[in-house]
């Protein structure tokens, strides 16, 4: 019984099971707090819990299924290239917004994790936390800190600005458009892309530009920043 | 539709080439992004070939982050042990990062429609 579990098929099976179940209950109730990743996520994890699998037998086909992050990413241009005159009317706006976004994100995320009494290890890890996984666990790693730790946070993060990034963002008057793609890519990368395409196309094509953007602005800045406040 | 996946694999592998050769901080979907973003611009791709793949895979990309969120699971002991510190920075830098860049944008857009 237990290897029948434990076989790839069945691991992509209860995935996307859990994942079809979440989004049908989010799509009837349409709460934030029922966000379909996030209730997936945790669903599985008791399942995990109480089949006793190891995560990493789960993952064995889990990551069949995440293996589709990369072409995905790429297939984000498609969007991107059909919202292009949306986004050059812009301009240099675009590049301002994401930039102070990534220094402001640099300097909070590591500042309250040095005031929180955070080791080293930790505040560099935490650091990068708003770019996409790949991005983040590279700056982690060459600065010293846990690029496992840092891809644990990254995701944390992207469903926290999946969830309730709408919510905050609607109180500051940012509703829809370029400044919401933009905001939900730049804080919570593809987890929050993912949301913002429920938005329209002119959302999920900004957050396609603010994941990399950011992403680049946040690999280059990092760095620096460690480099002038030696923690 | 295997148009549209060779093209889309086309630049995955492109971006990973550039990525790794010039060994950038940037992965090579991110590069492979921009890469196509430009190739359909300079009309190098027709947007007809690749549009139903992509609209697929864009669409389902939150199903993908499941199995890596799942793992959040494996690090509940190291993230117990400066849970502090590591819980206060991802919650409220992660509001600072939406609300700096949404009203940032948001106030270039309100001026650019006074200049209209």
């Amino acid at each position: 019984m237990i290897s029948f579990l434990e076989t790839h098929a069945f691991s992509i099976f209860i995935t996307v099971a859990v994942f079809f179940l979440s989004q049908k209950i989010y799509l009837r109730f349409k709460y934030f707090w029922l966000n379909p990743v996030m209730i997936s996520i945790i669903f599985l994890m008791i399942y995990i819990k109480l089949t006793g699998i190891p995560y990493s037998t789960y993952f064995e086909g889990g990551k069949i299924i995440s293996f589709f992050l990369g072409p995905s990413v790429v297939a984000l241009g498609v969007p991107l290239y059909l919202q292009l005159e949306e986004i050059r009317k812009r301009g240099i706006s675009i590049l301002v917004s994401i930039l102070v976004g990534s220094i402001s994100g640099i300097i909070n995320a590591a500042g309250l994790a040095f005031f929180m009494g955070g080791s080293r290890e930790v505040i560099v890890s935490i650091v990068p936390k708003s770019v996409t996984t790949p991005i983040a666990m590279g700056i982690s790693e060459k600065l010293g800190g846990i690029p496992s730790l840092t891809a644990a946070i990254v995701i944390a993060t992207g469903i926290l600005g999946a969830v309730m990034g709408p919510v905050f963002l609607r109180l500051l008057k940012v509703k829809n458009g370029v400044p919401f793609g933009l905001a939900m890519g730049a804080a919570s990368h593809g987890i929050g892309t993912s949301r913002a395409i429920e938005e329209g196309e002119i959302e999920g094509a900004t957050g396609g530009l603010a994941i990399c953007l950011n992403g680049v602005a946040t690999a280059i800045l990092t760095p620096i920043f460690i480099k002038i406040f030696p923690l | 539709m295997i148009e549209g996946l060779f093209f889309i694999f086309l630049f995955l592998i492109i971006g990973e080439a550039i990525s790794k050769a010039a060994d950038l901080p940037v992965p090579g979907n991110v590069i492979g992004m921009v890469l196509l973003t430009f190739s359909l611009s300079r009309g190098w791709v027709d947007i007809s070939k690749v549009k139903g793949v992509a609209d697929i895979l864009v669409k389902n990309l939150a199903l993908l982050f499941v199995p890596p969120g799942v793992g959040l699971m494996v690090y509940f002991d190291l993230l117990k042990k400066e849970w502090l510190a590591i819980s206060v920075s991802w919650f409220l830098s992660t509001f600072v990062v939406l609300g700096v860049v949404g009203i940032v944008q948001k106030k270039f857009d309100d001026k650019r429609r006074q200049g209209d």
